[in-house]
């Protein structure tokens, strides 16, 4: 009985994770609608997203449970690999002053 | 390592304890969405890409659009709920339970595959497909990877549940399911804002 009252009790516990996930959701819908310019509204939605990916990362995927040099191998490397990604950039806003897929 | 070593400890002597504490199985899931992440990070940076790079970007999405996919972010959310209720259940030892909430979760990941397709039945009927531009070319490369995941993800579902019912496999089989479930979950966390949320049409 303590043992089925356990998987109902842990639920309880990431509600408020989901009710956060769910929020951010509903932020994000609400800017989209604002008059907010493009790269400040790029910026604000990759900040909720990284916000909500620390919080599924590290309650529903558990990994603040596991031990630390779980945390230490793999995030620091996937963001590393992440951030060289955007050596692209100024090639994309070079190809937009070329502008060479306008009609 | 000597003879005595065995005979005390036996096979378990000639091998290291994991450096992570958890078992193969575990760390391999977390490579394998370490990887995965990547990959899917390589794709809204190459749909970033050709948005900045593109003037005439075009913006599909209505209000209509947005409602559907503010319904399947509802449901993929809370199937990650039903998910961590599975994995407890199963740690706890309660297989009735766990299948009920794998059930659940297998219910709502096919939800969301049925209303995803009918947001593409939607742009399809307004000529936006996968050869109609880069939009379209974007649009169903990253969000066609991520249903593909997602139908993926439902069939290994019932694959584990089915052999967590007959005991063939373990609650660690269920967790690592789980942890690849939840991934799945993350990268929409994405996908809605960077390739829904800034492609809604302005009049």
């Amino acid at each position: 009985m303590a043992l089925a009252r356990r998987s109902e009790n842990v639920i309880k516990k990431y509600l408020p994770v989901y009710f956060a996930l769910l929020a951010i959701s509903a932020i994000e819908v609400l800017l989209a609608y604002r008059n907010i310019a493009m790269p400040m509204l790029v910026a604000m939605y990759l900040a909720l997203a990284i916000f909500g990916a620390t919080l599924s990362v590290m309650y529903f995927m558990h990994l603040a449970d596991e031990h630390r040099s779980l945390f230490l191998s793999l995030i620091p490397a996937a963001i590393f690999v992440l951030l060289l990604m955007n050596a692209i950039w100024s090639d994309s806003l070079r190809l937009l002053h070329m502008r060479p897929f306008a009609h | 390592m000597n003879d005595s070593d065995l005979s005390v400890h036996g096979q378990a002597a000639l091998t290291e304890g994991s450096p992570y504490e958890i078992p193969s199985r575990k760390l391999t899931m977390w490579l394998f969405l370490i990887s995965d992440a990547v990959t899917f990070g390589a794709f809204l940076y190459v749909y970033g890409y050709i948005r900045v790079a593109t003037p005439d970007w075009k913006r599909p999405f209505e209000t209509g659009s947005i409602v559907n996919v503010m319904i399947m972010t509802f449901i993929l959310l809370t199937s990650g709920l039903t998910m961590l209720g599975a994995v407890e259940a199963s740690k706890s030892g309660h297989k009735t339970k766990t299948m009920r909430f794998m059930a659940g979760t297998v219910a709502l990941g096919l939800l969301f595959t049925a209303l995803h397709v009918r947001e593409w039945f939607g742009l399809f009927s307004r000529n936006i497909t996968l050869s109609s531009g880069l939009f379209g070319q974007a649009f169903f490369t990253i969000t066609g990877l991520h249903l593909l995941h997602v139908i993926g993800g439902v069939i290994a579902l019932v694959v584990v549940a089915r052999g967590y019912w007959r005991d063939s496999l373990t609650p660690g089989h269920v967790e690592s399911t789980g942890l690849y479930w939840h991934f799945v979950d993350l990268v929409w966390m994405f996908v809605v804002p960077l390739v829904h949320l800034t492609n809604i049409g302005r009049s």
